[in-house]
Parts: C-alpha cells; sequence; structure tokens
C-alpha cells in the first residue's frame, strides 16, 4: 500500500485504526491479543528506522538522530507492557475490579495513549506536539481512574488538574515560542516547524524565548514529574492498573522530556537567550534529593517505584541541564536504562500485588522463597535502579557523576547525596521484600515472565557491553543535544 | 493601524480580565456560572475582533466555538450536574476573597510588567493581548488553588483556558492547528469532566475536592 510505504505513518496509523477496532470488539481474550499484537508492529516498523535513510522533514513528520532513539523505545515497552498488561488483566477481571466494557474501554485507550505519544516524538509541529501530549495525558488520566475506587478517582483527579494546568502552561510557552519566530519566519505554519525554527532560533527574540522556556520548562516539567510539579505522579502510579503505571514511568515522562530537550535545543541555537542549564539543574537536583527522602516514608509499594521515577527523571533532567556531550550521552543512557528497569520492576509489582492481593510494604515479605522468579527478578531491578553494577544504570549514573565532578564539583556532592539516600531507602526496602518468612497468599503466579526477563537481561548486556553502533548512535544525539 | 481597532482590542481583553476579576468574588455557585458564560461571551467578541482585524476568517470559528460551548453549553451542564447532584451551592475558598482579589492584582501587575517587557518587537495589538491573556490564565490558576469545591476548580480550569484563547488570538497568524485544537481540548477536558463528576457521584456523596482528600492511599 502506497499509503504505508513510510514506517513512520505505520508508527502513527497502527495504533489509531487499533484503537477504533478495541473499541468495537467484545472479548478481552481477542482484544488483549490486538492490542498485543499491533504494539508489536508498531514496534517493528520503528525497529527499521534504525535500517533505512530518515525520510526529509515534512510540514508534519520528523525524524532525525534524536528522537528515533525515544521512538524506539517508546514502542519497545509499549509492547512488552502490553504482554505484561495481556496476562495481567484477566486476573483483574476474574477478581471483578474490572467488567468486560471496562476493559474494552481499557484496550482502546491503551492504543490512543500510544498513538498519543508517537504522534508528539515524531511531529514537526510545536503545536501538534502540544496536541499529541494531551492526548496522551487525557487517555492516561481516564485509565488512572478505571477502577473507580475512592483512591482511584482522587488520583485520576489530582492528575487530570496537574496535568492540564501543567499542559496549559506549555500550550503558552508554545504560543510565545510562535511569537518570537513570527517576526522571522513570518506568519502561519512555518513559525511552529521544528525544523525552520532550529534553521532560524539565532535570530528570534531572546527575551521572549526566555519567558517560553520558563512556561514550557514548568508546563511539560509537570509531565515529566519535576519536583514541584510532581504530586500528581505516585497517585497516579499508585492507584492505576500496574500497566499503566509502567507504562507512565517508562514512556510518558520521557515524551514530556523530549518535549524539554526540544525547546532546550531551540534556546541553546540562539546566542542571547538565557542558558537553559542552571533551571534544569536545579529542578533535576530538587527532584532527586527531595524525592530520594521521600522513599523513606513509603508504605505502598506502588508509590515507592513512583517516588524512585522523580528520583531518576530528576536525575536525566539534572545531566541535560549539565550539558555538553558526555553529560548528554549519561542522560540518554540513563533515561533508556531507567524506563526499561521501572518497567520491569512494575511488571514484577504487578504480579506481586495481584498475588498477595495488597499493595502495602509491610505485607510483602519472603518473595524469593515463595515466588523465586517474581521475588528475584524484583530484586535484580531494585537493585538496578539503585545503581548497582553490573546493570546499565550504574554505568550511566557513574558516568553522570564523573562528569559532574569534572565541571561542577559542589553539585556532583549534592548529586551524590541524593544517590546514597536513595540507595539506602531502596535497599532497606528490598530486604524486607525477598528476605525473611513470606506471608500473606502464597499461591504460585500464572504470569508471564517473559517482558520482566527481557528487560533485565536488556539492561544487564547494557550494563556489560554497550554495542558499538549504539555508542556512537548515542555519541552523535549527545552532539546534537549540545 | 487603526487607533480605534485597537482600543476596541483593548477594551475586550481589559473586560476579560475584569470578568476574571469579578469570578474570583462570587460566593455562590449559580452566581459563578453566569459570570464564567459572561467571560465566554466576552472572550469571542474579543476573537471576533481580532478575526475582523487581523483579517483572519478562521478566527470566526474559535469566537463561535467560544459562545457556543463555553458561554451556553458548558454553564449549562455544570447547572445541571449541580442541581442533579445536589452539590453545595456555596462556593467555599481557602482563603479569604479579599486575600484572593489582593493575590489577583499582584499577579495581574506581575504579568503586565513581565509581557511588556518582554514583548517590545511584537506589534502592538499581540503584546496588549498577551499581557492580558496572561493576567487571565494566573487569575485562573489562582482560582483553582483556592477553591474547594470540584465544580468551580473546573470553572477556574476553564477561565485559564479562555486567557489561552485569547493569547492564541493574539498571536497574529497562528496556524488552524492551534485553535482548533485549544477549542477541542476543551471539549475533550468538558467530557472527561462530565465522566468524572458523574463516576465520583456513584461513589461520594459530594464534589467537595475536601471529601476526596481524606481518601488517600497512603495515609495512616
Amino acid at each position: 500500500m502506497a499509503l504505508f510505504s513510510n514506517p513512520v505513518q505505520l508508527i502513527l496509523a497502527v495504533p489509531m485504526i487499533s484503537a477504533a477496532v478495541l473499541a468495537i470488539l467484545p472479548g478481552y481474550k481477542l482484544s488483549s491479543r490486538i492490542n498485543v499484537l499491533a504494539c508489536l508492529v508498531t514496534f517493528l516498523a520503528a525497529f527499521s528506522l534504525f535500517f533505512i535513510a530518515p525520510p526529509a522533514p515534512g510540514t508534519y513528520l520528523l525524524i532525525d538522530e534524536l528522537n528515533i532513539v525515544f521512538i524506539v523505545l517508546n514502542t519497545f515497552v509499549g509492547f512488552t507492557a502490553s504482554t505484561f498488561s495481556a496476562s495481567y488483566i484477566a486476573h483483574e477481571l476474574e477478581t471483578g475490579r474490572l467488567t468486560p466494557i471496562y476493559l474494552r474501554f481499557y484496550h482502546a485507550m491503551y492504543q490512543v495513549m500510544m498513538f498519543g505519544m508517537n504522534l508528539a516524538l515524531t511531529t514537526n509541529n510545536i503545536g501538534l506536539m502540544w496536541v499529541a501530549v494531551e492526548i496522551a495525558t487525557l487517555s492516561t488520566v481516564l485509565m488512572v481512574g478505571i477502577y473507580r475506587t475512592h483512591e482511584a478517582l482522587e488520583a485520576a483527579w489530582k492528575y487530570f488538574i496537574l496535568g492540564s494546568v501543567g499542559i496549559a502552561l506549555a500550550l503558552f510557552g508554545t504560543i510565545l515560542v510562535y511569537l518570537s519566530a513570527q517576526p522571522v519566519l513570518g506568519e502561519g505554519p512555518p513559525a511552529m516547524i521544528w525544523t525552520n525554527l532550529q534553521a532560524n532560533a539565532a535570530r528570534f527574540d531572546p527575551a521572549l524565548l526566555n519567558l517560553a522556556f520558563i512556561f514550557l520548562l514548568l508546563g511539560y516539567g509537570t509531565k515529566v514529574g519535576l519536583a514541584p510539579l510532581h504530586a500528581w505522579l505516585p497517585d497516579a502510579h499508585a492507584e492505576g492498573p500496574t500497566p499503566i503505571s509502567a507504562v507512565l514511568s517508562g514512556l510518558l515522562l520521557n515524551v514530556a522530556l523530549y518535549a524539554v530537550l526540544r525547546f532546550k535545543m531551540l534556546m541553546s541555537a540562539n546566542p542571547g537567550a538565557l542558558d537553559p542549564g542552571p533551571m534544569m539543574i536545579a529542578m533535576g537536583l530538587v527532584s532527586l534529593i527531595f524525592a530520594a527522602l521521600m522513599l523513606y516514608r513509603r508504605r505502598d509499594i506502588k508509590r515507592l517505584f513512583a517516588y524512585s521515577s522523580i528520583e531518576h527523571m530528576g536525575i536525566i533532567v539534572f545531566a541535560f541541564g549539565i550539558g555538553g556531550p558526555l553529560a548528554n550521552f549519561a542522560g540518554l543512557l540513563h533515561m533508556v536504562m531507567h524506563s526499561l528497569t521501572k518497567s520491569a520492576i512494575f511488571f514484577s509489582v504487578g504480579h506481586i500485588a495481584q498475588i498477595k492481593g495488597t499493595q502495602k510494604i509491610s505485607e510483602i515479605r519472603g518473595l524469593t522463597q515463595s515466588h523465586p522468579v517474581l521475588g528475584w527478578g524484583l530484586a535484580a531491578g531494585v537493585l538496578a535502579i539503585a545503581g548497582m553494577p553490573p546493570f546499565g544504570v550504574f554505568m550511566s549514573e557513574f558516568l553522570v557523576v564523573s562528569t559532574t565532578f569534572d565541571r561542577q564539583p559542589i553539585l556532583a556532592l549534592l548529586l551524590v547525596l541524593g544517590l546514597l539516600l536513595a540507595f539506602g531507602a531502596l535497599l532497606l526496602r528490598l530486604t524486607g521484600f525477598i528476605f525473611g518468612e513470606p506471608t500473606g497468599s502464597l499461591k504460585p503466579s500464572e504470569a508471564s515472565y517473559v517482558p520482566l526477563i527481557a528487560h533485565m537481561s536488556l539492561v544487564l548486556m547494557a550494563g556489560v557491553y554497550l554495542p558499538g553502533p549504539m555508542v556512537a548512535w548515542f555519541q552523535a544525539v549527545a552532539r546534537l543535544l549540545g | 493601524m487603526d487607533r480605534i481597532a485597537f482600543d476596541i482590542a483593548h477594551l475586550l481583553a481589559g473586560g476579560l480580565l475584569l470578568v476574571s476579576f469579578m469570578m474570583i468574588y462570587q460566593d455562590r455557585m449559580f452566581s459563578l456560572l453566569r459570570v464564567f458564560a459572561f467571560h465566554a461571551v466576552v472572550l469571542s467578541l474579543s476573537v471576533a475582533w481580532q478575526a475582523y482585524n487581523q483579517n483572519a476568517p478562521h478566527l470566526y470559528i474559535t469566537a463561535a466555538i467560544a459562545l457556543i460551548f463555553k458561554a451556553i453549553i458548558i454553564p449549562g451542564a455544570l447547572r445541571r450536574i449541580v442541581l442533579q447532584l445536589d452539590i453545595h451551592r456555596e462556593v467555599e475558598n481557602v482563603v479569604g476573597i479579599g486575600v484572593t482579589m489582593l493575590a489577583g492584582i499582584g499577579l495581574s501587575a506581575l504579568s503586565i510588567v513581565l509581557m511588556l517587557r518582554v514583548t517590545n518587537t511584537a506589534d502592538a495589538f499581540a503584546r496588549e493581548d498577551m499581557a492580558f491573556a496572561l493576567s487571565v490564565v494566573l487569575l485562573g490558576l489562582l482560582m483553582m488553588v483556592t477553591r474547594r469545591n470540584a465544580v468551580s476548580q473546573i470553572v477556574g480550569f476553564m477561565s485559564l483556558e479562555n486567557g489561552m484563547i485569547l493569547a492564541a488570538a493574539g498571536a497574529k497568524g497562528m496556524p488552524l492547528v492551534v485553535e482548533i485544537s485549544v477549542a477541542f481540548s476543551v471539549l475533550v477536558a468538558f467530557i472527561v469532566i462530565g465522566v468524572f463528576l458523574f463516576r465520583i457521584r456513584e461513589r461520594f456523596d459530594s464534589v467537595d475536592v475536601n471529601v476526596m482528600d481524606r481518601h488517600r492511599g497512603d495515609q495512616r
């Protein structure tokens, strides 16, 4: 078909079409399979981008070295999370937490969300990007509230209100960017296209661009989960279905981060504009240290890992704020590692919470005895996310710390303090989870371990050996980011 | 540029800001909804005036959407929700109205000083509009923060969106994509809100956010 000659169109069309199909189809078994299949096709289409020459940037679509990394990661975790979701969701139906009609809605929304995220990552238009982030946000709001318990509704409401405020600020920033570009690029659509903006950023009015970036950083920063705008994140992670927690942490935060990075590139291209670095460093550090402290007092396992996501987004934003090829490389690598590890953790947490029937940390003990695969999988995930070698997160954190010591020794001390605090909290909790007498239900898990193991092996592999072409690719992107 | 055209644009944008202030001191739900409808009418006039002056017919669509959805359908629907769900008819404020008004005045002064300073290269139409728009946005935020009740938070959010549309209309030649998307997002937001309210009703006796706060997961 001539329409789908280009994999980018496939990446966008498949989720859209399958969302429509899933909205009509009854029967959750078939739906969950179609969901997995659609995600697989999208992933394969995204993966093929590595091998073909990227299409020339058009009015609507843009594929460059930066967003290919994001798109492939996005579709890959989307795919593994959909396979996890297929084994997770059947249990929710059995326990009556969800009814078939809600499940139909859930699967359709899953694809709508994938569509929104893929559109945000591939679009060449800042307005369209904003619309796409909003689509992704609204679909996840609905999924967070899907259990319709008091807590779920409260979480969804909070997410909705804070997310809308964030997205509204981002729109204001987008309008200001247009306003600064309009005298140079003329009225109309050309002044909203990334490639045009990037090429001409040096001639934009710096004052307007500064103001725009503050709005954009606060707006999209809300969606990244940066403190002090993070309040929605723990609730949304804890109360929604676990596949959605995995997707929120692993993907949606990255999509918002991608938007921030694009605008940061615009700022760097303008000599008169503020340096966006210090703002990002400050927000990153605050998020890291705040979240690390918050990790200590958690009672709910999903909330625990939600705060850990805030912590890691803090590290990533900090790394990009420091800037330069090495720090950008570390930031990118850390983002990929965090997505893979955090979603793997949520995969195991999801099954554990289903078996135990609770998310309370105090009631989850001795997992290595009762459920060895899940227990050790979780242990590997937590060790990885806490930054232990031999996992990939260690390598990226090490790179962030060493380049910071090189450039800003005082900030490096704060960074290390945050990392150690988080490390302590996570290990403290981990010993509780995996050792001791097993408590609660001991029934065997019917889960599929494939997504969990696949993610963890990738993280392990990245920690031991990063393939040369991948390093070269990341270096190219890091240079692009400036 | 036409002096009178500029004055009228100025008047309408300033009027929008004034109506935003009116919303801050309403203490009855129904009067709040009425003032919000008025807010939308002023917005729609302002956008229509921009459409006329910029010779941008697509902005009339935005004006029509503002008039039909925001001034008529949404306040009507929210009114029905309040009636059917038997929600408190009073607007509960976290802090006193006087303090909120003072904060609002401070925010407007801040945004006007800020925007006029940074936009001196843009044309006067856009400058004034952006300054007022930012004030309306900030007042909307202030309203969301100081109100306890879910319905008045929604109204705060809608007035914030009105400020956005004023800004988008003021930015000359901003592509259609954005205007439609703004209006569309409002629609979607409304659907979401509607779903929320009705779902909440199944579980709660009140749409008071304060009541919801008690059901937090992480508290002991």
